[in-house]
């Protein structure tokens, strides 16, 4: 299995950006899994011509994201996934309930999202937002 | 002037300046800059700039007329063995052939030659060539001169317009090679060229030299990083306080390229970050000289 990465120069999104989206991509259309390896960054840095450091801060970046994992010696390998199972998850059945009977109860789009973000924050402490700027 | 002065400087200048002939134009004024060791270095300046002789002297093919050049930590001599110098006009001996001109190489590098590179640089249909280097194209010799250049095993690279003549599959090829390699042994670069979106992908280091002396040194992130472009209603009055690189009117309103004084931005100002070509440009297009160099901020 491979991955080549194709570097767009002119989009005006920067290089290392471009590797994330790719690989972020792929994950959401299962064309990357739990398990598979990625390329070494040596391998992209020669595929790519991108300096070294470009490719190890997307990488770092995907590791961050909790999406891949660097174990020494071995190589990157995916450990993540992108909302590939949504559609068949058993959560998005329990929410589209509670969210069809806060419908019928009267509620707006924009009050049911309201709730849902406040109820996220409470669950999830808020991250600091710079950690993926995806565009320049 | 003083300038950081850093015990892993792989090439430092110091008031450096350099006159091929009495009385003739200064061809390098003043110069002065810090290249830090394992950086990939764009070296970038109009015509006449001064870039061919920098490195001319970092090779140890000319002496400056006055100040001093650094290289890894000692004076600059040819021959060095940690220094390869890729010239602009890739002066080889017309009458070898491809493989002569390698073996050569390896002669020359005793115990410092990595022949699988220098093969896969030269291009493989090349290596065994039987063909004399005087009939290769200008492509073709700077993939020569750059197997040479990269084969030595070198910690400094000086590489005077490296893809020049080639192709854009060619570019692409050798630039990847030149990057594996800087991933591979940490090697320092230094590489001057006209295209500066090219620059932009495989240096993060941007000596900016314009009619013989320094306008910018650093990470080019850090020297992006310092800059901004703004756009606003009203005129360049405005922007007072400001070290203004350029300006120009855009309709009732203003855009331009400063260096931010430190205080925030009225709030009404639309600002980003400028990319590598608009940033040398715009110092290009601005003679006031008086714009001091960039140093490393702290972090």
């Amino acid at each position: 299995m491979g991955f080549d990465f194709r570097i767009d120069r002119r989009g005006g999104i920067p290089a290392y950006v471009q590797i994330v989206q790719q690989v972020q991509q792929a994950l959401r259309l299962g064309l990357l899994q739990p398990g598979d390896r990625l390329p070494t960054a040596r391998a992209v840095v020669e595929a790519t011509a991108l300096n070294p450091n470009t490719v190890l801060k997307a990488y770092r970046e995907l590791e961050s994201q909790g999406l891949v994992e660097t174990r020494r010696r071995h190589g990157t390998f995916v450990t993540g996934t992108l909302g590939r199972s949504s559609a068949d998850s058993p959560w998005r059945a329990e929410l589209a309930d509670v969210a069809g009977r806060a419908r019928a109860a009267g509620l707006e789009r924009d009050d049911l999202a309201a709730l849902f973000a406040d109820v996220l924050e409470d669950l999830y402490p808020s991250k600091e937002p710079d950690v993926v700027p995806h565009q320049s | 002037m003083s300038y950081l002065t850093s015990p892993d400087a792989a090439l430092a200048a110091d008031g450096v300046s350099k006159r091929y002939r009495r009385g003739g134009p200064d061809v390098l004024d003043g110069c002065g800059f810090t290249v830090p060791a394992g950086v990939v270095c764009a070296l970038v300046g109009p015509n006449g700039a001064g870039k061919s002789t920098l490195l001319e002297l970092a090779a140890g093919l000319q002496r400056p007329t006055s100040g001093s050049v650094t290289v890894l930590g000692g004076p600059p001599h040819a021959g060095h063995p940690k220094v390869a110098y890729l010239a602009q006009h890739r002066p080889l001996f017309t009458r070898f052939t491809v493989a002569e001109t390698l073996r050569l190489g390896a002669r020359l590098n005793p115990g410092n030659w990595d022949v699988r590179l220098a093969e896969r640089i030269a291009g493989p249909a090349h290596f065994h060539s039987k063909e004399r280097v005087g009939n290769l194209s200008g492509g073709e010799r700077t993939r020569i001169g750059l197997a040479l250049a990269l084969g030595k095993r070198a910690d400094l690279l000086l590489l005077d317009e490296p893809m020049a003549d080639l192709d854009v599959l060619a570019r692409q090829e050798l630039m990847g090679l030149l990057m594996a390699h800087v991933a591979d042994t940490g090697t320092t670069v230094v590489m001057s060229s006209h295209i500066i979106s090219e620059l932009a992908d495989t240096c993060d280091h941007l000596l900016l030299l314009d009619e013989g002396s320094t306008r910018l040194c650093g990470g080019i992130d850090d020297v992006t990083a310092s800059h901004a472009v703004v756009t606003f209603a009203g005129g360049p009055e405005r922007l007072a306080g400001h070290t203004v690189i350029e300006s120009r009117l855009v309709g009732r309103g203003t855009s331009a390229l400063i260096r931010p004084s430190g205080a925030p931005l009225p709030a009404d100002w639309e600002v980003r970050t400028p990319s590598l070509d608009e940033l040398v440009l715009a110092h290009l297009g601005t003679p006031d000289t008086s714009i001091p160099l960039i140093k490393e901020p702290a972090a």
